[in-house]
């Protein structure tokens, strides 16, 4: 049983903190005129920064691997399903901080990062920034929706299936059904999902 | 238990009443909006542009390379008060000057200028409340004096706010009334010293009153360009220093005339155009967007400005994307 190399694995759940910080703060920020949330706006953006660059890395580094196969009891349509809903959050995570940063052009507005401006993606205008600054928004509910998904997919593996999946991205021992000499007999009391 | 379940609902902006679009919604009367893709405060404007010329004088204040002496370009709108990209000029009640400084690495200082030196009100909910007591009344179509007053009464903060009111005599020009940025911001400088500031732009040309006459609709417009066509128009950048105790979060209540002044600069203006297609017609003058070496303060108001400019930007950019409005 393969597992991704630990830098694959250190990238996921690094981008899975600051994801589901920056969808926290986006839904809770927007439209909201309450003190904190000027600083809410600030991190979000500086956490978009950090967002592309960690992308970008994890691309260049997923075009290193193949990635470890999913086991045959899987039927192959769902196979297919997994691969295509990883490379669709591939997607989104590349297009969020990208339209974020492209709608700060279309305001007239500078990304600025403490005393770093990023150049401005396009120039100023009213009908463009409507339509990215609402695609910016269905973008961030398709990619919440996804994760979830994903998230529910990856605990079926981990506490239904016990197939070794969830292993794959996982750190410390394995407890696979396949793996080399079980250090825990089959059926052993587990951590219970939280209701 | 349910005071507590309000209170962090309170804080933490949920329900209604804590959204930017109940006011913005107040803002356009409640329904559709009757100029879909135009502002919904101070939609009536001209796009002006020119140059901030430093004095430098404010250098030791703020870290802020704007205010380092050199210049730097300023795209800017003069406008009246209201949600009507139609309205009269000369004889709106309140009148405003926006601008946008971009410094050489980019930053950008915007700013959203008004004639009253303070507001009535120092929270967004008593804010919010005014512009329901200055709604038109749905029977006569025009503000009810009655509710004004009794808004005035419910807040003695306002004095300073009305006596402003009672003693304003219009001009006749946009470019020799003088703006005020009304809310506290905080001058942060090279060591991290903070200097709570405001400011004023105190306009060169002199003061005419507004003639009793009659008045095209478009005079202030008019007027305008006409000056710009003899020359330069020019305001001097007054920052007033607060001392400790002044109230720094409370945009109602100003501070005394004796506080020490510093003179940051000079806006200098060369060139209006009408705002339909104009360059800042698309622009958000977000009184948060700052650069490095100026910080809002903690006045709730002006927070609360950001996210009700923020939601007034989204709509009219919807608008104009599904309607192609100006």
């Amino acid at each position: 049983m393969s597992r991704y190399p630990l830098s694959a694995r250190l990238l996921h759940w690094a981008m899975a903190a600051l994801l589901l910080s920056q969808l926290s703060l986006g839904v809770s920020m927007v439209d909201r005129w309450q003190t904190w949330t000027t600083p809410a706006i600030q991190l979000h953006k500086a956490f978009g920064v950090l967002a592309l660059v960690l992308v970008l890395l994890r691309l260049a580094n997923r075009l290193r691997f193949r990635a470890p196969p999913l086991p045959h009891s899987i039927p192959a349509l769902q196979r297919a399903l997994a691969r295509a809903s990883h490379w669709a959050l591939y997607g989104l995570m590349l297009a969020l901080p990208l339209t974020g940063w492209a709608m700060h052009g279309a305001a007239g507005l500078p990304v600025r990062v403490g005393g770093f401006v990023l150049p401005a993606l396009m120039d100023a205008d009213l009908a463009r920034y409507g339509l990215l600054r609402e695609l910016h928004a269905w973008l961030a509910y398709g990619l919440l929706a996804l994760v979830l998904v994903h998230a529910g997919a990856a605990l079926h593996h981990a506490w239904v299936r016990r197939d070794g999946v969830f292993d794959h991205m996982a750190f410390g021992k394995r407890r696979a059904v396949d793996s080399s000499p079980a250090d825990t007999p089959p059926g052993a009391a587990r951590t219970p999902p939280p209701r | 238990m349910a005071v507590g379940v309000a209170g962090l609902r309170g804080a933490f902006g949920n329900g209604a009443e804590h959204r930017a679009s109940a006011i913005v919604d107040t803002m356009q009367g409640g329904g559709e909006p009757m100029h879909a893709g135009f502002r919904r405060a101070h939609a009536r404007g001209l796009c002006v542009s020119g140059r901030f010329i430093a004095s430098g004088d404010a250098a030791a204040l703020s870290s802020a390379r704007l205010f380092a002496a050199g210049e730097s370009p300023v795209l800017g709108r003069m406008s009246i008060g209201g949600g009507s990209p139609v309205a009269p000029e000369a004889s709106a009640g309140v009148r405003s000057m926006a601008l946008a400084i971009t410094q050489a690495d980019g930053q950008q200082w915007r700013m959203a200028m008004n004639t009253p030196p303070v507001l009535a009100v120092g929270t967004p909910e008593a804010f919010h409340d005014q512009l329901r007591a200055m709604a038109p009344d749905p029977a006569t179509g025009k503000p009810d004096p009655a509710r004004i007053a009794a808004f005035f009464e419910a807040h003695p903060e306002s004095a300073a706010f009305r006596a402003w009111q009672a003693g304003y005599t219009a001009s006749d020009s946009w470019a020799n009334t003088q703006y005020h940025g009304i809310n506290a911001f905080v001058l942060v400088d090279a060591q991290g010293q903070r200097q709570p500031v405001r400011w004023a732009m105190v306009p060169e040309a002199s003061f005419v009153p507004l003639g009793d006459g009659a008045h095209s609709d478009d005079a202030l417009s008019r007027e305008f360009q006409q000056r710009l066509a003899d020359g330069p128009l020019r305001w001097t950048l007054r920052l007033q220093l607060a001392e400790p105790g002044d109230p720094v979060d409370n945009g109602a209540l100003p501070w005394p005339d004796t506080r020490r002044t510093v003179d940051a600069g000079t806006v200098e203006l060369t060139a209006a155009r009408a705002q339909e297609g104009g360059d800042c017609n698309g622009l958000n003058f977000d009184p948060l967007v700052l650069p490095e070496g100026i910080e809002p303060s903690a006045d709730p108001v002006l927070h609360a400005r950001r996210a009700a400019y923020a939601e007034s930007l989204r709509r009219r950019a919807r608008e104009t994307l599904l309607d192609g409005a100006p």
